[in-house]
């Protein structure tokens, strides 16, 4: 058993409201694992469970092959990088370090050489003497971040570490942050709303959605084969449609889908004729033509007209009327070669698409496609973002 | 130029408090250091001469105990006042708010009852015929010949009463913007509940401490009604010995000193934190680790 945390039934309510139902989860020694999943689904409370800040209604939690599930949080081989790092206002960026060795009762010439270490793995040593509240938000990020791995602990807790930070210094963090898990080769447990931070970051992920595990995987497992619709939904933009199967066949079965077309999927589950399945289909699979292009057998085919674009710079995006479906579509480029049309608006297109990019889901639910996004919402998810910077 | 005007502004916004300040302040204490050093006329008016003998006066035997017995009842009283709001103030900051404004109306309330009446109503309690009294000789704790008033005692209790709430507020102040996250933290690194309390709670409303000690160890130092009222003449305070010398004997400068020293005493103590926090400030911007 390489188990090293195990999340064993855990279950949580509060009032009312079950917060975590039923959840198991194992973490390896050495790994970044997520939580990912939308605000109040669930995941700093199992974060604040290993932590010991809250205890599980019911489940274990076992660090190490000891179960710790009721041992107080000062007395746990955890630590925790809070959101708001929560630094100590009145302790400068040395004694905020030093904290945890204080505490413990380190001797002071082997507590100085141990926060001079960790300033360097920070990159802070120019800053010790600085109080928190003149520290830039990367650099507070950073002086949690080692007032946290100082206590060497056996599982790091980054609870949504980087939500704080523009987006230029998430992405810089989020690559220290890699460093320094190279570095300790600490197991880091991280929290995090924002699926490109859990995919850049991970070695596992596990989604999570009203209390209840979606599924958990490697970040490309997780994209390519999403196992219920809100993963597909979650992580990422795609396309659902609703099939009967007509042909079972391995490993490209063939499904009906009603006012599209009948459409080559790779078959990975156990199916039937006259089955009604959920696939998912990325943006990104499709390929745009004017010309319906030679392709294989292998390949879907649909016709449709373009009925809304977005320019996003390094990509563009269209929607495409099939009927009553409105297919995402995404186009690295608005246009592959100098001598090609530009797609534009009410342009008669074929979508093409190979196969293996049909993925069928085990479980759908039909409130996930409020997370897919359609062109107005996002024009006005712009205007709003666009509103937000003026003021 | 901008910085300009918001300088002219920021001292014309000053100005109305200032000049309040200095003129019911700032002069009437200058004026009573300064009638220190003048000789009493015998009709109760000041002399129109310069002297050290109303200081000199001073030097009465009955003051060393009575200014002990302020200090050690200011203190005391003090150090009772903040010890019972630093719990009670982490506790009103974590309960809900709905509740946070209930318990800060319950400690205002008494406020509504004139101050001397409530002072009165201790009197009342404590008397050998009080209810208080009535029921602790009933239980056998109190013998029927104890007497709870007229001592500096019920001085200390009454003063504690009076001020527990100067303490109590400044204090919750504080801890309601604490951030309780900081807690957490430190438990998270390994502090037990007595050292995140030490370490971290206590640092995080050091300014609400600061404030309730002032105000409440200042008003103590001067209290008058409350040893009149409740204490006998075995409990007086400076502040007694004050009103004395000016309602009874008449003479002002004596009054005047004493008071002068009153205030010295409250200065002093303040002025020498100001100057050790002056120089700790000058010296922290250089301090390398």
């Amino acid at each position: 058993m390489n188990d090293f945390l195990i999340f064993d039934g855990i279950s949580k309510s509060f009032g009312n409201h079950k917060v975590l139902d039923n959840i198991s989860l194992a973490v390896k020694k050495g790994e970044i694992f997520s939580f990912l999943g939308p605000s109040g689904c669930g995941k700093t409370t199992l974060l604040r469970i290993c932590a010991g800040f809250e205890e599980p209604d019911s489940g274990r939690v076992i660090l190490n092959g000891v179960d710790i599930t009721k041992l107080s949080p000062n007395r746990r081989q955890v630590n925790t990088v809070f959101q708001n790092y929560a630094l100590f206002p009145n302790l400068n960026v040395f004694e905020n370090i030093a904290f945890g060795l204080r505490i413990s009762g380190v001797k002071e010439s082997l507590l100085k050489e141990e926060v001079s270490k960790f300033l360097e793995l920070i990159q802070l040593t120019d800053h010790a003497a600085k109080m928190p509240d003149k520290l830039s938000g990367g650099q507070k990020q950073r002086v949690a971040i080692a007032r946290a791995l100082i206590n060497k602990p056996n599982v790091l807790l980054l609870d949504e570490p980087l939500a704080a930070l523009d987006l230029k210094l998430r992405q810089r963090m989020l690559v220290d942050l890699d460093n320094i898990h190279d570095e300790v080769g600490i197991t880091f447990l991280y929290v995090t709303h924002d699926q490109s931070e859990a995919m850049s970051l991970s070695d596992n992920i596990a989604v999570i959605n009203e209390g209840i595990v979606e599924q958990v995987g490697t970040p490309p497992q997780i994209y390519e084969a999403p196992r219920t619709s809100f993963v597909a939904a979650f992580i990422g933009d795609t396309n659902f449609f609703e099939g009967d199967v007509i042909e079972v066949d391995e490993p490209y079965s063939k499904l009906h889908i009603d006012g599209f077309t009948d459409v080559l999927v790779y078959n990975d589950k156990n199916i039937k004729n006259g089955d009604k399945v959920y696939i998912s289909i990325r943006p990104e699979k499709f390929t745009l033509s004017i010309e319906k292009p030679e392709l294989s057998e292998k390949y879907n085919f649909v016709k449709g007209k373009v009925e809304e674009i977005i320019y996003l710079g390094y990509h563009t995006k269209y929607w495409v009327r099939v009927n009553e479906f409105l297919v995402e579509t995404k186009r690295l480029h608005d246009r592959y070669m100098l001598d090609e049309k530009m797609i534009t608006w009410g342009d008669e297109i074929w979508l093409s698409w190979h196969a293996d990019y049909c993925y069928m889901l085990e479980q759908y639910n039909y409130e996930d496609e409020a997370l897919l996004t359609l062109p107005d919402e996002e024009i006005m998810a712009e205007l709003e973002s666009e509103a937000a910077d003026e003021e | 130029m901008q910085n300009n005007t918001r300088r002219k502004n920021e001292i014309l916004l000053t100005l109305p408090s200032m000049g309040w300040l200095v003129i019911f302040f700032v002069i009437p204490t200058i004026l009573v250091i300064a009638m220190a050093f003048r000789n009493s006329d015998p009709y109760g008016g000041i002399g129109d001469q310069w002297t050290f003998d109303t200081i000199r006066d001073l030097r009465n035997p009955n003051y060393p105990s009575i200014i002990w017995r302020t200090l050690w009842l200011s203190v005391v009283s003090t150090i009772i006042c903040i010890v019972t709001a630093i719990p009670a103030s982490y506790y009103i900051s974590r309960i809900s708010k709905k509740f946070q404004d209930i318990i800060l109306l319950l400690i205002i309330v008494p406020f509504w009852i004139n101050f001397l009446i409530r002072i009165f109503a201790w009197k009342v309690f404590l008397h050998p015929e009080g209810l208080f009294k009535q029921v602790l000789v009933a239980l056998h704790i109190a013998s029927p010949d104890t007497l709870l008033l007229y001592n500096p005692e019920a001085v200390l209790v009454v003063i504690v009463y009076s001020y527990l709430p100067f303490a109590l507020l400044p204090i919750y102040a504080a801890a309601e913007k604490f951030d309780f996250h900081l807690m957490e933290a430190a438990y998270d690194l390994g502090a037990n509940r007595f050292q995140a309390f030490m370490r971290v709670y206590i640092p995080g409303i050091r300014m609400g401490l600061l404030t309730a000690i002032i105000v409440v160890f200042i008003p103590a130092l001067g209290s008058y009604v409350i040893p009149d009222i409740v204490g006998g003449p075995s409990s007086e305070m400076i502040g007694n010995k004050i009103a004395q010398r000016t309602f009874i004997d008449r003479n002002l400068p004596h009054a005047s000193a004493l008071s002068a020293l009153l205030t010295f005493a409250v200065l002093l103590p303040a002025a020498i934190a100001l100057t050790r926090k002056f120089f700790k400030e000058k010296n922290s911007t250089s301090i390398g680790i």
